[in-house]
């Protein structure tokens, strides 16, 4: 009975995660010609010239500043609009709901709408910063352009994030802040002391779930305002992947890639788990 | 009337199948949106509606990378259309492919269809064909890169709008002059590598790379790091640096910039003149490409960029018969012709050409046969020919990336080139190793 409970889990995990994996692992031993007529058995050459690319070896370091970045930027606003929309007696469900629109928007055309706005040409903001003397080029400019994917990728999160740090700062026990505040605690030592060691499992598992979307979910943003560049000031691994394999047609290499990704993403949970968990108050 | 009824039938049965019951269906996957897409559909329905035995389905499929994506996931799949449209960047692509992909001039000889490989202009035909002289893939839309002047732009600067631009010489003082003058955005570029590297090789006679530019054979080495290429790029380093030269992006972000008026001069394929026509409330002209006097005495000829239409295997006789007729069909002095005229791309057969200019189309447009005529000024050399280079999309992606690096001043033009050179040759490689 229990298998029988488990088997429907097992079976998506095996047809969605695990044989596709098989598929990737096998494939990154090739290199294939698109049309997929034949195929040249490279042993590891795949990964030889992945990494002999100082260009590929340069986009982990893209990939940890931009997942950082994404993270950050996505989880601190959040939980300070939490603070605050929970702290509202009146209208916080107006502010719940506003907040929670950007969810909505699709990682694409999320992208676009940024884009837009910061177009070197007909962009309401670089407009206003040219009036203000700031000269903004995307195009050209490697920290502009990291600048703007990660406001884009993680503007659609913060209304993620705000929805979970909203109900775990609802479920936080009022007498235990009611105690502190006798004992006059003011309110961002109530916060520091009490609030936040008591979200702390809401914290990580967003933790986990936005760095898993800063790598994963986040290159259709970057496919519509910088499509990697400028140079390679964006291009993160799965950016790569994608492009490599369905744009340059070199399904090998491609392969190989999200191998490489798989064991990143392994190992990073494994720290995640090990590491940050032990300072997780359940 | 007639000939509403007459489309009207052939949407309808373009669109039910029952109706198309007695007719050998035939699928053709494009690229083309807005205009270009309702050209492309009138040419189908024209078909459809001039004959009885075949209805061509036409699909859009994307831009023109997601359509050649689309024709190979649909091959692997086996649910290939039987006419695939691929930007010359994917040629080198399709003609590995043995096995996937019939020769055009093997379904022309089975179908009986009338086909005449010498009726095509030789720089269009050149690209899709063999060095043994067999055409794989049928020209369908060519263009090349022209120079578009703003004249409002350049009277606003105090500057001669009729002064000659042949030379890059002459630009470089057009646009000290233009700056001078106070003009933000003299010069502006769309498709970058396309234009001021590819053609500009080409157009100087200096290989892009080795082994005749890959037409002789997939062990070719990229060259574009040698010193014409280089003198052209310093000098757009320049002109970058002294605001002279706009960057907006890598493909044709410029075009937007300079319809809207903000650029005095503008480097963009002859095919934007749909788009300026239409949308630009300034006076222009279309001017040939410049070039260094320093390096060449004379220009050779530009290359094309664009599509051409490729036959996919996997199909019945009888629909190859088909496909036949209606490539044969697409390359008619009418339909080549009208092509032409509405869309700047330029006439692939010599009669489309001659008819135009007959009709006087020229001269009440003047400048669209600019591109005309600097194509097919010269005879083309190995230089000149054309391109054939496999991941050549990805290659195109890493002088994107270089030259980025030369325009914001990262990187001097030669290191930029030598690593772009590098890491190209890389792909090539493997593509050499995909492909033996």
């Amino acid at each position: 009975m229990p298998l029988l409970l488990i088997a429907p889990q097992v079976l998506i995990s095996a047809v969605f995660f695990f044989y596709p994996a098989a598929q990737a692992i096998w494939q990154s031993l090739f290199i294939p010609d698109p049309f997929g007529l034949s195929a040249q058995f490279v042993g590891l050459g795949n990964f030889e010239f992945l990494l002999s690319d100082r260009f590929y070896r340069a986009s982990f370091v893209t990939t940890a500043v931009f997942s950082v970045l994404v993270t950050l930027c996505s989880m601190v606003p959040a939980l300070f609009l939490a603070v605050v929309a929970d702290r509202l007696i009146k209208g916080s469900g107006l502010y719940r709901t506003l907040l929670i629109w950007p969810y909505a928007v699709a990682p694409a055309v999320a992208g676009v709408l940024w884009m837009f706005m910061f177009n070197t040409r007909v962009g309401v903001v670089s407009w206003y910063l040219g009036q203000l003397g700031y000269d903004w080029n995307h195009v050209l400019n490697d920290g502009e352009a990291m600048g703007l994917v990660v406001i884009a990728s993680a503007w659609g999160r913060i209304s993620y994030n705000f929805l979970f740090f909203f109900a775990a700062l609802q479920s936080v026990p009022r007498s235990v802040i009611e105690a502190a505040a006798i004992d006059g605690a003011h309110f961002w030592r109530r916060f520091f002391g009490i609030v936040l060691p008591l979200i702390t499992p809401t914290a990580f598992f967003l933790l986990v779930v936005n760095v898993v979307y800063a790598f994963f979910e986040t290159f259709g943003v970057i496919h519509t305002i910088t499509s990697g560049g400028p140079q390679q000031a964006t291009t993160i691994l799965v950016y790569k992947v994608f492009s490599d394999g369905f744009v340059g047609q070199d399904l090998g290499s491609s392969s190989a890639q999200s191998v490489i990704l798989l064991l990143v993403v392994g190992l990073l949970t494994v720290i995640q788990f090990k590491y940050v968990e032990k300072r997780v108050h359940y | 009337m007639k000939k509403y009824l007459l489309s009207g039938a052939a949407v309808a049965a373009t669109l039910s199948p029952v109706a198309a019951y007695a007719q050998t269906e035939i699928n053709f996957w494009h690229a083309f949106t807005g205009r270009l897409g309702e050209l492309v559909a009138e040419q189908v329905e024209q078909f459809n509606a001039s004959q009885s035995d075949y209805v061509v389905v036409q699909s859009h499929k994307g831009n023109y990378s997601e359509t050649l994506n689309a024709g190979i996931a649909a091959f692997r799949a086996g649910e290939q259309p039987h006419v695939l449209m691929v930007f010359e960047v994917g040629t080198a692509t399709m003609m590995a492919a043995e096995g996937a992909v019939r020769p055009v001039y093997e379904v022309m000889a089975e179908s009986g269809a009338e086909f005449d490989p010498d009726a095509y202009i030789g720089a269009v035909k050149g690209y899709y064909t063999t060095t043994d002289g067999d055409m794989l893939s049928l020209p369908f839309n060519s263009s090349t890169p022209v120079l578009w002047v703003n004249r409002d732009a350049f009277e606003a600067a105090g500057v001669d709008p009729d002064m000659d631009l042949s030379t890059w010489e002459q630009v470089g003082e057009a646009l000290d002059a233009l700056k001078a003058g106070g003009e933000d955005c003299p010069l502006v570029t769309a498709w970058q590598s396309w234009i001021h590297l590819e053609n500009f090789s080409a157009y100087h006679n200096v290989p892009f790379a080795t082994r005749d530019n890959g037409f002789a054979g997939l062990d070719t080495e990229l060259t574009f790091n040698g010193p014409a290429q280089i003198a052209h790029l310093t000098a757009m380093q320049e002109w970058a640096q002294d605001g002279k030269f706009i960057y907006t992006g890598r493909r044709n972000e410029g075009g937007a910039n300079f319809r809207a008026g903000e650029c005095a001069l503008f480097t963009e394929s002859s095919a934007g003149y749909a788009g300026i026509s239409a949308e630009a409330e300034f006076d222009f002209d279309v001017r040939p490409l410049p070039y260094w006097e320093a390096v060449a005495s004379e220009p050779q000829n530009t290359i094309i960029g664009g599509a051409s239409l490729w036959v996919m295997e996997g199909h019945d006789a009888e629909e190859y018969r088909g496909v036949g007729e209606f490539l044969s069909f697409l390359s008619s002095t009418d339909i080549q012709a009208a092509w032409h005229q509405n869309t700047g791309y330029l006439p692939i057969t010599a009669a489309a050409g001659e008819a135009t200019r007959a009709s006087g189309f020229y001269d009440e447009n003047p400048g669209t046969d600019v591109a005309v005529i600097q194509m097919t000024a010269n005879e083309p050399t190995a230089n000149s020919k054309g391109l054939r280079l496999g991941s050549f999309d990805q290659i195109r992606g890493i002088i994107d990336e270089e030259l980025e690096a030369i325009w914001s001043g990262d990187k001097s033009p030669q290191e930029a080139m030598d690593s772009a050179v590098e890491r190209g040759n890389g792909l090539l490689r493997r593509f050499e190793q995909a492909n033996r």
